[in-house]
């Protein structure tokens, strides 16, 4: 076969497959956006321990989310759509300059702080959102996921039982100093309200986790000190 | 295996073509005797349902594969078969991955990364390359499935063990009784590490080489 050929063959393939390919991510794109915009109300309820169906997040998004805002490094409140901030680009920017997007829950009469975070973990980004009790302390439930982490071993971090534990724990001691929420390898002592078990295995997605948690939560400090002496 | 044209129209499952699809279960089985894709085996078994739903997407993606390849046979400048048995394969495993976002969203999430993975398998271009290059389009059908399912079968047994021995769960339930760990079982955290992964697939290679003594290589 000639070189032409060759030259030709190769040519046509990339062109079919490309045409292929983006045709189909074209098409599917919709479908997929809101697939991604669901499993975010999920994860952002599953904080409130609402379980809600993929066919429900939305309506129960709706009534249990009942304030959503920006705001920014100093806790003031800024304009724009806390849903649609992707805390992707905002951590690439310098802190001053970043959005923090924060969602009010209701839930029983009892008002919860949810945030967001985002890390990285052993292979890739890992994020979550975590949920305040009105005390702006305590922890009232965490939600994990990552990009590609090692199953059964960092990938454990997206487990229930993982995000059960930072239920109760506390990101403010006592004198109200920022000390958030470490990941200690192997067993952490049961009576310190800022320490989790990390997974065996997953040591350095753990410290990804608490790396994040640290950077993540640290920067609204100002607004849940605002909140709280309002 | 050669290409005979004047051959009278076959059986679609004749003898021939269900040992195509038999062999790579037992005797010929890409992991067990061929010893190909075991990176794969290593990285994805921890738990039962990966596992599955991997050995059901490299079926998908291995018979439309061997098919495509079949087709094209022909046309396919032998100087780039390489190249364009990859693109085949990656754009059928991107496709998948797209389809699955899209319609079983949750099922996707649980792969992750095993998706794109499915492109580095070597058992896949083994067979382009071995068979649906030199082969009708049937039997490269045939082929494909047959191989992908040996792959699937010991991908799964070795999940089952890992998961049952390493975490105490099958499919994410708990299947080892509370009193068992009362009385002092543990679950093995070795067994979730992936040196046990080829360890019992050695297992498996064993008991099988114990059955068939043919499969002994005496060389």
């Amino acid at each position: 076969m000639s070189n032409r050929y060759i030259f030709l063959y190769a040519s046509a393939m990339v062109v079919i497959v490309a045409l292929v390919l983006s045709g189909a991510a074209t098409l599917l794109r919709p479908l997929q956006e809101r697939n991604m915009r669901i499993e975010r109300m999920q994860n952002i309820l599953s904080t409130i321990h609402i379980p809600a169906p993929r066919g429900e997040a939305e309506e129960l998004f709706d009534r249990y989310i009942i304030e959503t805002k920006v705001i920014n490094y100093q806790g003031e409140e800024v304009e724009g759509d806390a849903f649609e901030v992707d805390l992707q680009d905002e951590n690439r920017k310098d802190p001053s300059e970043r959005d923090l997007p924060v969602f009010i829950a209701e839930l029983d009469g009892e008002k919860y702080y949810i945030v967001p975070v985002r890390g990285g973990g052993l292979w890739g980004p890992i994020w979550g959102y975590i949920s305040l009790e009105s005390d702006l302390a305590t922890i009232y439930g965490a939600n994990f996921d990552h990009a590609s982490e090692t199953p059964g071993l960092g990938a454990e971090i997206a487990d229930r039982e993982f995000e059960e534990q930072f239920r109760g724990k506390r990101i403010f001691d006592e004198d109200t100093n920022f000390r958030s929420v470490r990941v200690v390898k192997g067993r952490a002592p049961e009576d310190d309200p800022h320490a989790v078990d990390g997974i065996s295995g997953g040591t350095i997605t753990s410290n990804g986790v608490q790396r994040m948690l640290r950077d993540g939560l640290g920067i609204y400090e100002p607004y849940f000190k605002k909140i709280r002496t309002s | 295996m050669s290409e005979n044209n004047s051959m009278p129209k076959e059986n679609l499952l004749s003898p021939r073509n269900r040992k195509l699809l038999t062999d790579p279960l037992g005797k010929d089985n890409p992991i067990n005797v061929q010893v190909l894709g075991i990176c794969s085996v290593l990285a994805i078994t921890v738990q039962l349902r990966t596992s599955l739903v991997m050995a059901i997407s490299v079926v998908a993606v291995m018979g439309f594969a061997n098919v495509i390849i079949s087709l094209l046979r022909h046309t396919i400048p032998p100087r780039i078969r390489i190249i364009v048995q990859l693109t085949v394969i990656a754009s059928l495993v991107i496709l998948v991955d797209q389809i699955l976002k899209a319609f079983v969203y949750d099922i996707s999430r649980q792969l992750s990364v095993f998706v794109g993975l499915i492109i580095t398998n070597c058992i896949i271009m083994g067979r382009l390359e071995a068979f649906a290059l030199n082969n009708k389009v049937w039997p490269s059908f045939l082929d494909g499935i047959g191989n992908a399912a040996g792959y699937g079968w010991v991908l799964l047994a070795v999940g089952f063990f890992r998961e049952l021995f390493g975490s105490g769960t099958l499919m994410g339930y708990s299947v080892i009784p509370q009193f068992m760990y009362d009385i002092g079982y543990e679950d093995n955290g070795l067994m979730i590490l992936p040196p046990m992964a080829l360890i019992t697939v050695g297992i498996i290679i064993w008991v099988q080489r114990y059955k068939d003594r043919r499969l002994i290589d005496i060389s």
